[in-house]
């Protein structure tokens, strides 16, 4: 599904030049649902974005679904491939404040030119699948932390891409939240899409197939405490 | 498609009402001050222009008073009188005249209205007899109805008169003919054969009755005396030649000194419209001075309003960017909505301050509100139309720019944005 090989990412220019990424290869499979840890400011989310084809890298192999991905790939043909391989999840959730449930999560729809009778109908039956089915049209400033993030779920979903990618999906929301929102992952896994997510919690590691751990830009054995904690579930 | 992106559009105007607010309000405020200002610009110059009248701008009047310097033995302070054979005298010893014609007004030594009546109806107006070419004269007069005295009426000795506006309000109930009708004036009954409106002296020259001379001189029994000779230039003949010589002629025919300056009165058009037009030009650069500004300012502010509104989405663009909308869709988006606001705003502060103007020409002409220096205040649609399109083009390119910043960039970094 993935196949990542030596990627090198910079962030800046000439001397203040920043090595973010400094060889990663990894492959993950379809179905598969992984998480990536590591220390803060270790390149998580930069991994992240590139594989959601929301930054660019500099260097090495990308394969995406059997397509290849250029480190030239332009602004155009990577819309066109986040619209149909990707759904993101984020941890301040990025809905559109001016927008209601239906019409947050219609929104990926409507950039594939489907109608809006349509959408909003597969949208509203995207929402009672998360479990917000009474919140359909209520804005995004009426609802809990858990809620929007349903709602971001559901609209990751709302295109059924081949992978849906998460970058701290939990980090802005309480413990009971965060378990009904992994059940929901979990849910939304056992139907058989590919997830991704990057946390800081051993909780939610411990409830995916695969840990990958970054360190300093490379990816590397997690720590022992890390191991035990991943072999106690 | 197209009617779903125009539905996203308008829902995101809608949803996002206070930035569509400032936006629209930015061209709205420029347009609507620009438009009055030039409104009230052309109002001051209509205003100025009202107070002249409706003489051809190269006219030269003379009229004679009393002698202010012993002549010849002939004592001072004598009255001089114009008369019909100094009329063709200055004709056959003066060249380059165009137009030679003459008034005299009845009661013309203190100038006291005459009693003028038709049926049951009176008024006290002025009544001229005027020689033939006045009207060549009083060019700019504006005929509502009937047609203006000629030669033939001079030379048959008709006994026919054109009325004012003013005249015609005071003798004739609303909407009745005039034309045709017979009035009675200090006794004797005349045909008004036109009905004219002149602006000169902000309408007070619509309150004149004109008849030709000759009739006028039998009817009234004024002799040949006349108080007012009109004498407009030939082409290529200047005015001061004119002035020099015609005095010169009449100075001789009624033995006044060469060095008497109260003697003869000119007044001379051209030396007028001189003045006039100096003021017409400062006044149009203050119009081009004040229009300009405006027009800058409008352009300052609604460029400052679009930057802003853009830059404050550039998280939104960064999110639907990662949900698949390419960089072109957004860029679309952001400039058809910059337009559908700024044209539609624009299009009503046009229609306000134009309905504004309208308002006060309405409100001024039915309460006869008229005040000098200035009148019937308009603007040219074209410059307004000119003005608009500027704003909106501004306002769409200081939209664009950002817009295209944030489409460029990647979505990771543009949902960064705070
Ligand atoms: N746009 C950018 N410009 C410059 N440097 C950046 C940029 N984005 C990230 N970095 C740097 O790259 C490194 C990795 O950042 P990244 O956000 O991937 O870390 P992370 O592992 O997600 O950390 P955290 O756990 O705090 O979210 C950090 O040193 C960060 O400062
Ligand atoms: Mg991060």
């Amino acid at each position: 599904m993935i196949f990542l090989e030596d990627i090198h990412k910079y962030y800046g220019h000439d001397a203040s030049r920043l090595h973010v990424l400094k060889g990663i290869t990894l492959e993950i499979n379809q179905g598969e649902m992984i998480s990536i840890m590591g220390s803060s400011g270790s390149g998580k989310s930069t991994l992240l974005n590139i594989l959601g084809l929301l930054d660019s890298f500099d260097q090495g192999q990308y394969h995406l679904a059997e397509t290849k991905i250029s480190t030239q790939l332009t602004e155009r043909k990577a819309a066109e491939l986040r619209n149909r391989f990707i759904g993101f999840v984020f941890q301040s959730f990025n809905l559109l404040p001016f927008k209601n449930a239906i019409e947050n999560v219609a929104l990926p729809l409507y950039y594939q030119g489907i109608s809006r009778k349509n959408r909003n109908y597969q949208a509203e039956a995207m929402l009672d699948k998360v479990g917000l089915g009474d919140r359909a049209t209520h804005m995004p400033n009426q609802m809990s932390g858990g809620q929007k993030q349903r709602v971001a779920i559901a609209r990751a979903l709302i295109t059924d891409p081949k992978v849906i990618l998460a970058d701290e999906p939990t980090g802005a929301l309480d413990s009971q939240t965060t378990e009904d929102i992994m059940q929901l992952f979990k849910d939304v896994h056992a139907e058989g899409k590919t997830i991704v997510i990057v946390t800081h919690e051993h909780e939610i590691a411990e409830q995916t197939d695969r840990l990958i751990w970054l360190k300093d830009g490379n990816v590397d054995l997690p720590p022992a405490e890390v191991m035990a904690s991943a072999e106690r579930s | 498609m197209i009617w779903d992106s125009l539905q996203e559009i308008l829902f995101t105007i809608k949803q996002n009402r206070l930035r569509t607010i400032l936006t629209g309000f930015g061209i709205f405020w420029g347009i609507f001050m620009l438009v009055l200002l030039l409104g009230a610009g052309e109002g001051l110059k209509r205003g100025i222009e009202s107070t002249f009248s409706s003489d051809v701008r190269n006219a030269i009047w003379f009229s004679a008073t009393k002698t202010s310097l012993p002549y010849k033995g002939l004592a001072i302070d004598r009255y001089i009188r114009l008369t019909e054979s100094d009329l063709v005298a200055i004709k056959q010893q003066v060249k380059g005249i165009d137009i030679l014609s003459a008034e005299q007004q009845l009661g013309s030594s203190n100038r006291e209205p005459v009693y003028v009546s038709h049926k049951n109806k009176s008024g006290s107006f002025p009544v001229y007899g005027v020689a033939a070419g006045y009207f060549s004269i009083k060019k700019f007069q504006d005929y509502h109805d009937g047609r203006r005295l000629n030669d033939f009426d001079e030379y048959e000795n008709r006994k026919v008169v054109v009325i004012g506006t003013k005249v015609a309000q005071a003798l004739f109930p609303p909407n009745a003919p005039v034309v045709g009708q017979q009035i009675i004036i200090n006794g004797v009954s005349v045909m008004v054969i036109g009905l004219f409106y002149d602006p000169g002296w902000e309408g007070r020259m619509s309150e004149r009755i004109y008849m030709p001379l000759s009739a006028y001189q039998k009817t009234f029994g004024k002799g040949r005396y006349i108080q007012m000779i009109a004498v407009t230039p030939k082409t290529g003949s200047s005015n001061k030649r004119l002035v020099e010589q015609i005095s010169a002629v009449l100075r001789d025919r009624h033995q006044i000194s060469p060095d008497d300056k109260n003697a003869l009165r000119i007044f001379d058009m051209a030396e007028a419209s001189e003045n006039i037009n100096a003021t017409f030009f400062a006044v149009n650069l203050f119009l081009w001075f004040v229009g300009l500004g405006t027009l800058a300012a409008g352009m300052v502010g609604i460029s400052n309003i679009m930057i802003i509104s853009v830059k404050e989405r550039t998280q939104e663009i960064g999110i639907r960017k990662a949900l698949g909308s390419p960089p072109i869709k957004i860029i679309r988006t952001i400039l058809t909505e910059s337009l559908l606001v700024t044209v539609l705003a624009g299009y009503l502060g046009l229609i306000f301050s134009v309905g504004l103007l309208e308002l006060y020409n309405y409100f001024s002409d039915t309460a006869g509100l008229s005040t000098a220096y200035f009148k019937n205040p308009q603007v040219d649609m074209g410059i307004a139309l000119i003005a608009l399109s500027i704003l909106v083009f501004v306002g769409a390119i200081a939209g664009l720019i950002p817009a295209w910043h944030a489409a460029r960039v990647s979505p990771i970094e543009a949902m960064r944005a705070e």
